[in-house]
This record gives C-alpha cells, sequence and structure tokens, in this order.
C-alpha cells in the first residue's frame, strides 16, 4: 500500500516538475510548480513526516508561490507573460541544473541512509526538533532570522518612493 | 480531485477509529481500512461540507433579512430552508461559461483550488470523543493553517485567468490581504498553543475536558485578548465583510468570481461558508473546549462509556458530542454573519494598515505577555485558579450584555418599525 502510494505521489511530483519546465506561459508554470510541490509534501506524510509536510504548505504553497503569482500579475506585460529564452539563456540554465543535479546525484550516492525506527511517541518528532532550534542551535537559528530581517529592510528600502533624477524615464 | 485524493490516501494508517474497529473487528485488512476511509471521506465529509454551505448560505441570507429589516427567502419549505436547494439545481442547470481570452486550463482548475483545502481541512477536526478521522496528526492545527494558506492560491488563479480587469484587481487584494492577515492569525493560535503545550487537536480538546471554567479562552487574560485578535485575523482571512474587498461588489462588480457562472461558482460559495465553518470550528477547539458541553457532562459520560462494545451509549454520546461543537461552530459563524450585515468595508490600504501596524504589533505582545505567564505561573496554583474564575466571570458578564443589547435593540426596532408605517406628519415644521 505504501509502495504504491509512494509511486503514485512520486509520478505526480514528476509531472508536475516536468510542467514546469516545459511550459513557456509563466501562471501556468507556476500551477505545476504547485502541483510538484503538494506531491513532495504528500511524500513527507508518507514517511511521517508530518509537520515537515505543512511547512512545505505553509511555506512553498501557501508563501513562495503566492508571491510568484502576485509577482507575475503586477510585472503582467504579455512580454513577460510567455517565456522565449535566448540561447545564451538556455544554455546558462543547462549548465546551472546539470551542476545542481551532479551535487544532488554525488549527495545521494555518498550519503549512508540509516533505517531509524518510528519515534514510539508521536509527539517525540516535533518536540525534538522545537527543543533542538531554541535549544542546541539556537545561535544558526537567530543568525538566519536576523539575514531574514536584513532582506526584507534591503526589501523596503529598494521598494520606497525616491526622487526621480532629471532626464530618467518615468 | 487530483489533490482531494491525494490527502485522503495520505495517512491510511490514521483511521483506526473506534467504529472501524467494533464493526468490522480489531484487525481489519487494509483494503477494508481503505475503503472505510475513503468512505468516511466522500460519503460522510462530502455531505458534511455540502450541508455546511447549504444552511450557512440560508442562514446568511435569513441574517441578513433580519438586519436589514426584510424578510430573506421565505418561499421554498418552511421558513424558505430550502431555498439553498432552488439555488444549487438553478446552478447546476446553468451553462458553464468561458469569457474569451481567459486561460481556459486555469479557469476551470481554479475553483477546485478553492474547495479543495478547506474541505482536506475539514478531515483534521475533532467532532467528538470518536468522532475523529485523523486520530494520529500530531501537529493538526498547523496543519489545517497550513492547508487553509492553499486556497489564495484558487482564488488568485480564478481572478487572474478570467482575463478582466475587476477580477484581477480582487485577486490581487485577495493575496496582499491574505498574505498580511496570515501573521496575526498564526501568532493569535500561537499564543494558545504556548498556553495550551501542543499542537494536536484532539488532545487540545480532551485537555479542556470538564466544564467551561477549564477552557482556554479563560485559561489567561493573554488567550482571551488573543481570541479576539484570532476572530477579526479570521474575518480578513476568509474574506469576510468588512474584509471582503477582494469581491467588494460596489467596486468590483463581483470581484475574483465575477466571469464564474454554474456549478463552477457554486463551488466558490461552497469554500467560502465551509471555510467560515473551519474558522469557527477552530476557534471552538482552541478556545472553547471543543465538543464538551459548557457544564462539562459529555466529557464525564464519555470517559465512563465503554468501548469495546457497540453501544446505543456510545452513539448517543458521540451524537451529542457533535450536536455541541456544532452549535459552538454555528454561533461564531452567525456571528461573522451579524459582523458582515452590521459594519461597513474599509479601503485596502485601511485593511493593511490595520493589521501590519496594530494587529501584529498587539498579537506579538500578547505572546511575550502568554509566555512570560506560562513561565511564572504555576498550573494549579492559586493565581491560576483565581484567574480562571474572574475571566469566566467576565466572559459570562460580556455574553449577558451582548444579549442584554440585542433584545433592546429587538424591542426598541418593534417600535421604530410601529413608527414608521404610520403615515408621516406634513407641515409643522
Amino acid at each position: 500500500m505504501q509502495a504504491i502510494l509512494f509511486y503514485i505521489f512520486a509520478a505526480l511530483t514528476l509531472a508536475g516538475a516536468i510542467g514546469v519546465v516545459a511550459s513557456r506561459n509563466i501562471v501556468r508554470a507556476a500551477v505545476q510548480l504547485l502541483i510538484a510541490l503538494l506531491g513532495v509534501a504528500a511524500l513527507y506524510f508518507l514517511l511521517g513526516a508530518e509537520f515537515l509536510a505543512a511547512v512545505q504548505l505553509v511555506i512553498y504553497v501557501g508563501g513562495t508561490l503566492v508571491l510568484i503569482i502576485f509577482g507575475v500579475m503586477l510585472t503582467a506585460r504579455a512580454s513577460l507573460r510567455t517565456l522565449h529564452p535566448t540561447g545564451g539563456e538556455r544554455a546558462a540554465a543547462f549548465a546551472s541544473a546539470i551542476l545542481l543535479l551532479a551535487a544532488l546525484v554525488t549527495s545521494v550516492v555518498t550519503t549512508r541512509f540509516i533505517d531509524s525506527p518510528a519515534p514510539a511517541n508521536r509527539y517525540d518528532g516535533i518536540q525534538r526538533l522545537g527543543q533542538d532550534l531554541l535549544g542546541d542551535y539556537l545561535l544558526p537559528f537567530e543568525l538566519s532570522s536576523l539575514l531574514l530581517l536584513a532582506v526584507m529592510i534591503g526589501a523596503a528600502y529598494l521598494a520606497k518612493k525616491r526622487p526621480q533624477a532629471k532626464g530618467e524615464p518615468r | 480531485m487530483l489533490i482531494l485524493g491525494q490527502l485522503a490516501a495520505s495517512d491510511p494508517s490514521s483511521a483506526g477509529t473506534t467504529f472501524l474497529r467494533l464493526l468490522f473487528g480489531d484487525a481489519p485488512g487494509w483494503p477494508l481500512r481503505v475503503a472505510w476511509d475513503l468512505a468516511i471521506v466522500f460519503v460522510g465529509f462530502l455531505a458534511l461540507a455540502s450541508v455546511v454551505g447549504f444552511l450557512g448560505i440560508w442562514a446568511e441570507r435569513k441574517v441578513a433579512g433580519r438586519i436589514q429589516h426584510r424578510h430573506g427567502p421565505n418561499r421554498v419549505g418552511p421558513i424558505g430552508i430550502l431555498q439553498s436547494l432552488a439555488d444549487g439545481i438553478k446552478l447546476v442547470t446553468k451553462e458553464d461559461l468561458l469569457p474569451r481570452g481567459a486561460d481556459g486550463w486555469l479557469f476551470r482548475l481554479a475553483p477546485y483550488l478553492a474547495f479543495v483545502p478547506v474541505f482536506a481541512a475539514l478531515l483534521a477536526i475533532p467532532f467528538g470523543p470518536d468522532l475523529i478521522f485523523e486520530r494520529t496528526l500530531a501537529v493538526g492545527l498547523f496543519w489545517m493553517l497550513a492547508i487553509l494558506s492553499v486556497e489564495v492560491i484558487g482564488v488568485i488563479l480564478a481572478g487572474w485567468s478570467s482575463n478582466n480587469k475587476w477580477s484581477t484587481y480582487g485577486a490581487m487584494r485577495e493575496a496582499c490581504q491574505l498574505i498580511s492577515y496570515e501573521i496575526p492569525l498564526g501568532i493569535s493560535i500561537l499564543i494558545v498553543v504556548v498556553a495550551a503545550g501542543t499542537l494536536d487537536l484532539v488532545a487540545l480538546s480532551e485537555m479542556q475536558a470538564g466544564g467551561m471554567w477549564n477552557w482556554l479562552i479563560f485559561h489567561q487574560p493573554f488567550v482571551l485578548l488573543a481570541f479576539a485578535v484570532f476572530f477579526v485575523a479570521s474575518l480578513a482571512s476568509n474574506k469576510r465583510a468588512p474584509f471582503d474587498l477582494p469581491e467588494s461588489e460596489s467596486e468590483l462588480v463581483a470581484g475574483y468570481h465575477t466571469e464564474y457562472s454554474g456549478l463552477r461558482f457554486s463551488l466558490f460559495y461552497l469554500a467560502e461558508y465551509n471555510a467560515m465553518f473551519v474558522m469557527g470550528a477552530i476557534m471552538a477547539i482552541l478556545f472553547l473546549g471543543g465538543w464538551d458541553d459548557p457544564l462539562g457532562y459529555l466529557s464525564a459520560w464519555s470517559a465512563r462509556v465503554p468501548r469495546d462494545v457497540l453501544s446505543l451509549e456510545l452513539l448517543a454520546v458521540n451524537g451529542l458530542a457533535f450536536a455541541a461543537f456544532m452549535v459552538k461552530a454555528g454561533l461564531i459563524v452567525f456571528i461573522q454573519m451579524w459582523v458582515r450585515w452590521t459594519l461597513p468595508r474599509p479601503r485596502i490600504d485601511q485593511v493593511l494598515h490595520a493589521c501590519i501596524k496594530v494587529m501584529l504589533p498587539m498579537s506579538l505582545v500578547l505572546l511575550l505577555g502568554s509566555a512570560l505567564w506560562e513561565l511564572f505561573v504555576q498550573r494549579n496554583s492559586i493565581v491560576q485558579q483565581i484567574t480562571q474564575w474572574v475571566l469566566l466571570a467576565i466572559g459570562l458578564a460580556f455574553v449577558g450584555f451582548t444579549f442584554l443589547v440585542l433584545a433592546q435593540a429587538f424591542i426598541q426596532g418593534r417600535v421604530r418599525h410601529q413608527r414608521l408605517s404610520e403615515p408621516a406628519r406634513l407641515g409643522n415644521a
């Protein structure tokens, strides 16, 4: 049963991911990304990582994807809605994709996966996670939130209205 | 439908419900378990979602009628209760229109993307001591918030793919409103979680058993205030008035669903009323003691009922608990309607201002207070006990006062109605 579901969700994820790459319409690509992300969330669920699945939904689907679509809608010029990549862009995309693939494959091959038994208590996972995040790993946690704060201030600064320079087109 | 299948099947081992065990023996094989789950989802929950939509729309029109001094629907069935059925038949027989220049695939997909997340959120709700579908979901509360945040994508896509300026404006308003109000919503839930110490919906409703003085809303003064913050934020995230800017009909025709007709339009309505119900249910579980009655009789009874035979008593206690839960959630839905027909609609910049500059700092201060309270006030200490009783008294006084005001308004309304229906006196200025 688990195996059947795994293959269904994996196929769904793959189909969504291929759709993202193949689609020329940027909003459709976003929707296919949604399918891929939901597939990954379902896979987390199958593994018993409910917290991770919910985080996947709330951050990637509810946050990032909405922002992508929102950004497209705000900047919706006809030239941006459909993608016509140039040769140079294609080459760069291929290069980065192959680099990423190589990195992922090597990391999968070199990692030794250990069979860990499911936690006896169903609260174990989330309690450990909370205590680790706000206990042992407090410094990295705070540093990353500092980084996010800096990004937010930077974005607010960029978005601020500035007096227009002479001759600059509005 | 795609996602629905995913979610329904995502955790097949979870449905070791009492009733399954009682009906089919201790260890039913997986085909039976899966069939049972699918039956519950597609028969039980789909029926629940339809009934919630059905009664919700009828109640909304009745409430609106009452508040606006008219009758509301009163032709179809007794007190017009079958009006939604008539509307449903009309919507099903309507033509499924697709505007020219619209993105067909996205336009057809969007209503499902709006409805399915709300439906999936319903699955996690514990409706009674044994009426629980997702029994092993340790992060149930977080899961509901997460899946509800997917709904916005359906609305945005509906607005964008319609190829209509008003729809796109509605979708954009929805996006910025929802993203902003998700923050106070999440933080006010966090306040309760700090007080309760769990994200598990089942544990949350069980820990408040035994009478309303045990309810979390009376646990701390900060949680009482968080209830208000959560209520306002839930109005905004459900696009209910006064935050119904995504579909404000005086400016945007009908906002994001302007171009929809027939069955797809009705899916948006179903999603809206079920989202209201889900919010009411979350508030009932988080603050108002879940399925227990205010005096704690049901939880005491449920603890005594034997769980090893399928008895009438077991069915009765679950039925009563379900009824109590529905009454609580229904009351909150009623207050949402009452607010909708009472308050005027602010502008979008005022809505965002209220969220980011008022509600966000407020909820952060409350979170800090709640954390400090849990740190310094012992459970079962005398301070805690006194607080609970004082807050309970305040809460009951507030409810009583509201009822008095309502009763007075009702009587005055009658008098004024009589005065207005007399012929006007001319002259004599």
